[in-house]
C-alpha cells in the first residue's frame, strides 16, 4: 500500500466513524432502525493486502463504533466477520476475476458491486443482531430487525458510495 | 513440531480471526451478565469529549423547545409552591431548606448522547465524578425518570436508561401502595411494562405509574408514565401492564442526577439484615 492509499484509508476511517456515531446512529427511524454505513470502509479497502493486517483493522474498526454506542463487542465480533469473510464473498461475486492483479472494483458491473455490498450489510447485520438479542427465543425479532436494517443500510451504502465513489481510471 | 508449525502458518489467518472473536464474546458474554468495564465505554474522555463537542453545535437547534420545556416547569413548581404558602396554616418553615439536613441532593446535566434504538440503551451526559456524580445515582428529566447512572469518568458518566433488558426499578400505582417491578421488553420506546402487581389491585386505563418507595435510588412518587391496557399474566396471578411514558425519550436534553444522602446507610442496614434483599 503506497502512502497515498494509507492516507484515504485514515481519513475515511475517521470519516466513516464519525458519520456512523453522530449521524446514523440518532437516525432510529421506525424506533430502531440505524443503518449502519461504516461497513463501506470493507467495502473499498483495497483488495490486495495483508490479509491479518485488515482484519486487525476492521477489529478496531468495529471496537471504535462499540465504544461511542455502548454496545461493547457487537460491531466488532460483525466487522471482524466480514472482514474475514470477504475474500469468500468477493469470489461469489465476481467469480475467479478479483483475483487478477488488474482487477478494480469500479470495473466490475454495477448489479455484482450492489450483490457484493449486500452480502457485506446482510452478514454482518445477521452476526450483529444474533449477538445483541441473545436469544433464538426471540428470533423473529432477530429476523425482521436484520431484513429492516439490512434494507436502511444497502439503501444508504449504495447512495453514499456512488456520492463518493473511487475514481474510475 | 514441524507439521503443527506449518498448521498455524497455513491457518494464520482463521487462527487470527477466531483468537479476536473469541475476545469479542467474552465481552459479550461479561456484558450481558456484568456491568460493562470501567473504560470501554461512552463516558471516557475520548468519546465523550467527540460527544460533548458535536453536541455543543447541535443543541442550539432546540433551544427555543428546551426554554419552553423549562418554563413549563418552573410555572407547575411555581404554582405548587405559592399555593402551599396561602393554603397552609402554618407557614414554610425557611430552616427546614437547610442544605444539611436535606435527604435529596439534585445536580443538574446535561445529554450529550442519547440512545433509545438499540435493545440495551446507555444514555451519556456531562457530568461525572468531578461534580460528584457516583453510581447509582437516579437521574430523572422535567416530565419523569430516565434511568440510573451506571458508570463515571471524571467529566462524563454512563446512564442506564429505563429502555434497557437490565433495567428493573421500582414503581407503584398512583394512590394505592401496591408496586411492582418496571422493565422493558425491547419493543417500543414509549412504552414500558409494569409486572406483578396482583390481581386484586383495582386498575384502570389511564392511571399515572410513579415511583416506588421501596428503592433507595429514587425518591418517591417521581412520575413514570400512564397505563395504556393491562393483561393478566401467564399465571394468571398478577398483572402486565404497559405505560405510556411522559417522557418522550427521543427528546430529552436537561436532565436531573438525584443523590439520596442516605443511601449509603440504607444499603448496610439492607446488608446486615439477613431477611433483605
Amino acid at each position: 500500500m503506497d502512502s497515498n492509499s494509507y492516507f484515504i484509508n485514515t481519513i475515511r476511517f475517521i470519516v466513516l466513524v464519525l458519520a456512523q456515531v453522530l449521524i446514523c446512529n440518532k437516525i432510529g427511524y421506525l424506533g430502531f432502525i440505524n443503518p449502519m454505513i461504516y461497513i463501506l470502509f470493507l467495502y473499498w479497502y483495497p483488495i490486495k493486502q495483508n490479509r491479518a493486517f485488515f482484519i486487525l483493522i476492521s477489529f478496531l474498526l468495529g471496537f471504535t463504533i462499540d465504544i461511542f454506542s455502548d454496545t461493547l463487542a457487537f460491531h466488532t465480533a460483525a466487522t471482524l466477520t466480514i472482514a474475514y469473510l470477504r475474500p469468500t464473498i468477493m469470489r461469489f461475486c465476481f467469480g475467479v476475476n478479483y483475483e487478477f492483479q488488474s482487477f478494480k472494483l469500479s470495473s466490475v458491473p454495477r448489479i455484482q458491486q450492489i450483490t457484493y455490498l449486500a452480502l457485506l450489510i446482510l452478514v454482518h447485520h445477521t452476526v450483529f443482531f444474533i449477538l445483541e438479542v441473545f436469544s433464538f427465543a426471540n428470533f423473529l425479532l432477530i429476523l425482521k430487525k436484520v431484513l429492516m436494517v439490512s434494507l436502511a443500510s444497502l439503501v444508504l451504502c449504495i447512495l453514499f458510495s456512488s456520492l463518493f465513489s473511487v475514481k474510475k481510471e | 513440531m514441524q507439521q503443527i508449525i506449518n498448521f498455524i502458518f497455513r491457518n494464520k489467518i482463521l487462527l487470527l480471526y477466531l483468537f479476536l472473536l473469541s475476545i469479542c464474546l467474552a465481552f459479550t458474554i461479561q456484558s450481558h451478565s456484568y456491568h460493562q468495564s470501567k473504560f470501554f465505554n461512552s463516558a471516557n474522555w475520548f468519546t465523550g469529549g467527540i460527544y460533548k463537542t458535536s453536541n455543543s453545535i447541535s443543541s442550539y437547534f432546540n433551544l427555543k423547545k428546551e426554554n419552553q420545556k423549562l418554563v413549563d416547569e418552573n410555572i407547575r413548581l411555581r404554582s405548587i409552591l405559592i399555593n402551599k404558602e396561602y393554603n397552609l396554616e402554618i407557614p414554610i418553615d425557611t430552616s427546614k431548606f437547610n442544605i444539611a439536613n436535606e435527604d435529596y441532593t439534585i445536580i443538574s446535566a446535561r445529554i450529550i448522547k442519547n440512545s433509545y434504538s438499540n435493545l440495551d440503551n446507555y444514555i451519556t451526559i456531562n457530568k461525572g465524578s468531578n461534580d460528584g456524580i457516583t453510581q447509582d445515582m437516579g437521574v430523572i428529566t422535567p416530565d419523569g425518570i430516565l434511568g440510573i447512572v451506571e458508570n463515571t469518568s471524571k467529566k462524563f458518566s454512563r446512564i442506564q436508561s429505563i429502555l434497557n433488558r437490565r433495567s428493573n426499578l421500582n414503581a407503584k400505582i398512583k394512590n394505592t401502595n401496591n408496586f411492582g417491578s418496571l422493565i422493558w421488553n425491547a419493543k417500543d420506546y414509549g412504552i414500558v411494562q409494569l409486572m406483578d402487581i396482583p390481581k386484586r389491585v383495582p386498575i384502570k386505563v389511564g392511571d399515572t405509574i410513579l415511583t416506588g418507595a421501596a428503592s433507595s435510588i429514587f425518591p418517591e412518587n417521581i412520575p413514570i408514565g400512564t397505563i395504556k391496557n393491562f393483561d393478566l399474566d401467564v399465571s394468571n396471578s398478577s398483572y402486565k401492564i404497559d405505560i405510556l411514558l411522559f417522557n418522550d425519550m427521543s427528546n430529552v436534553k436537561n436532565v436531573y442526577i438525584i443523590n439520596n444522602m442516605h443511601r449509603k446507610a440504607i444499603e448496610q442496614l439492607e446488608s446486615e439484615d439477613p431477611n433483605g434483599q
